[in-house]
């Protein structure tokens, strides 16, 4: 089979998610089919990406039928029978239920983790039970980076995953599996996490849209935690629409997570006119000022990268829209800021798998005692980079240099959301902008085992995504364009929004879609 | 300890990578130290960039949760069980979980 219709085969169109529940909904398709129809692309396709962990076929059917007897008797659900694919760090566990009905989904969560290989969670995560509220069939758990620690989906402790476009390229990472099985169409719909950019460059890998909602959005009840003022649950679709529909489904104020915040659920859809976030979406805007700092235009972008950023550019200008130069010099310090900040907190929250109350447990020598326990079961149980970001993060909280690092990345911290502050709140030099645009990585998907044995080079990858976590705010990568040469990969551009604005960034995402389909 | 990490010519010694390994409850062995001492050395030294920075006037940046983070109400609420618990861990002896000896010659 040649390249292209190999990669073809791959990818073949799907329905979307919120064309499959209008028909669900409205009896002319059911639950069962829709689901059945997700578990043949499963099938068909799965071995060539290695996108799942786990698959939940008769959970699915069973679930499924039980969607379709609630449609018959009356209800409307706005996920009814959309199959979709959950990252292995959000746990789901026996409870998983609408009332009076047990699916048995059930399952480990691994977190790609030999630490977590058998482990089974009690309780299921908020943002996972509020998708199958609204009637989403879930297929299975993704693969991902051990704990979301890295940006190619090759730190699984159990498969590399591969993009759907290119088998021998990465789908990105750490949310790698919930990005190849959407951009596989297997599923419309997936779940992911971003602490660094784990959402938004497996997105623009892949070729989907991915959303990092602002921190406090989205509950990170159930979410295994990596770092945890960082972390922050998100949607992943093909289909923008899709996406508004899963963000307002997710977003919720939760008591289980005192980080979700009072404002979780609010929209502002009023100024739209419109009763939801997708019907808001449609409406454009007047006035459109997008930042693009000189930051997103660095020598070390791949030249594709920088031309589709030109060619983004050009669309929203073609559309009315001012394009601003801006300043983002702090762009610069988000890695090492980040990589302080996010590494003492994984040392905190990794502290816990110490092979006593859950996961693994190493077997001991005669005479070996409770330390032995730990430190075997802990280098046993967590591979290369995870043991390298939790002594990095142990190194940078100890006494004599928490104040030199940890404090000092603390600082930068503020520096970096000042500087978005700024931007959002215009200058002398320039007008109050609704949204900074830049690329989701500098280049596009890279060959699995190219940078894999350099961790700080797989590091810098994370150049202009850090810097959204640091600051708190919400990121959206949109599929923008395709590499130049063979193979034809996708390269996706990032939106990035005030806090708890993520409607103006879908509004821009759907202007942008629509000047390119008409 | 030095307090500052400016100026260093060598950002971690090999004895330093042994002391955070035992801080992180992570048995290494010699290869292994090696290699972890070799890729800090490279991210620490990376991170000297931040000293650039003109940071006396700037605070801590330590929730951005800020105004938004909530307490809860002081009350007793739903809980997982005993069971619940003990189904998670690896060793147990109910209703307890197993642990080696802590003190004196210990065993699995």
């Amino acid at each position: 089979m040649s390249h292209s219709s190999r990669a073809d085969a791959l990818t073949a169109h799907i329905p979307a998610a919120h064309g499959m529940a209008a028909a669900v909904n409205a009896r002319q398709a059911s639950a069962v089919e829709t689901t059945r129809a997700a578990l043949d692309r499963l099938a068909s396709r799965e071995s060539a990406i290695d996108a799942f962990l786990d698959t939940f076929p008769d959970a699915a059917l069973r679930h499924a039928a039980i969607i379709d007897q609630r449609i018959a008797d009356g209800e409307s659900l706005p996920l009814a029978g959309v199959p979709v694919a959950i990252k292995d760090n959000l746990v789901i566990g026996p409870d998983l239920h609408t009332p009076g009905d047990a699916f048995g989904y059930g399952g480990r969560t691994t977190c790609g983790s030999r630490i977590l290989e058998n482990y089974h969670s009690p309780f299921t995560a908020t943002s996972v039970q509020r998708l199958i509220d609204a009637g989403a069939i879930i297929i299975g758990k993704t693969n991902m980076d051990e704990f979301a620690m890295g940006s190619s989906c090759e730190h699984s402790a159990f498969k590399i995953t591969r993009n759907p476009h290119e088998p021998a390229h990465v789908p990105g990472g750490s949310s790698g599996g919930s990005a190849a099985a959407v951009g596989s169409n297997i599923v419309p719909l997936a779940l992911g996490s971003d602490t660094g950019g784990s959402i938004r460059q497996p997105a623009s890998y892949c070729g989907i849209y991915g959303l990092k909602p602002t921190y406090g959005r989205v509950s990170r009840s159930g979410l295994v935690a990596y770092a945890s003022s960082l972390d922050q649950v998100g949607p992943m679709a093909s289909d923008l629409s899709d996406l508004a529909i899963a963000t307002q489904v997710i977003c919720a104020t939760d008591p289980l997570d005192s980080t979700s915040s009072s404002r979780a659920a609010e929209w502002h859809l009023d100024g739209a006119g419109a009763s939801s976030l997708v019907d808001a979406m449609a409406s454009p805007i007047t006035g459109l000022a997008i930042g693009v700092p000189a930051q997103a235009r660095s020598a070390s972008n791949h030249p594709d990268v920088t031309r589709v950023l030109n060619d983004t550019i050009a669309s929203l200008q073609r559309i009315g829209a001012t394009v601003v130069d801006i300043d983002l010099p702090m762009t610069d310090y988000g890695i090492a800021a980040y990589y302080i900040v996010a590494a003492a907190e994984a040392s905190s929250n990794l502290a816990r798998f110490d092979g006593i109350r859950y996961g693994r447990r190493a077997s001991l020598e005669p005479g070996q005692g409770l330390v032995d326990l730990y430190c075997r079961s802990r280098s046993e149980g967590f591979g290369k980079e995870v043991q390298r970001r939790i002594m990095l993060g142990t190194y940078v909280l100890s006494s004599g240099y928490y104040d030199a690092y940890y404090n000092t990345a603390l600082k930068a911290r503020r520096l970096i959301k000042q500087d978005f502050d700024t931007c959002f709140a215009g200058t002398s030099s320039h007008p109050a902008c609704h949204a900074v645009l830049m690329p989701a990585a500098p280049g596009p998907a890279f060959k699995i085992g190219e940078k894999s044995s350099d961790p700080l080079a797989l590091y810098l990858e994370d150049v202009y995504t850090v810097g959204v976590n640091l600051a708190g705010l919400p990121g959206l990568t949109i599929p923008a364009g395709w590499t130049s040469a063979l193979p034809r990969l996708p390269i996706g551009m990032q939106l990035i929004g005030r806090g708890f604005d993520e409607l103006t960034l879908l509004r821009i995402a759907a202007m942008v879609r629509n000047s390119q389909t008409t | 300890m030095s307090a500052h990490f400016s100026s260093r010519p060598d950002p971690i010694s090999l004895d330093e990578v042994r002391k955070v390994a035992s801080l992180s409850r992570l048995a290494l062995n010699d290869a292994q130290l090696q290699t972890a001492q070799h890729d800090l050395a490279a991210v620490l030294d990376y991170m000297t960039r931040l000293q650039s920075l003109d940071l006396k006037n700037v605070q801590l940046l330590t929730s951005i949760a800020g105004e938004n983070a909530r307490l809860n109400a002081d009350t007793p609420g739903p809980t997982l069980t005993n069971d619940q618990l003990l189904a998670m861990a690896p060793d147990t002896m109910p209703p307890f979980i197993k642990v080696p000896k802590v003190m004196g010659e210990g065993s699995a």
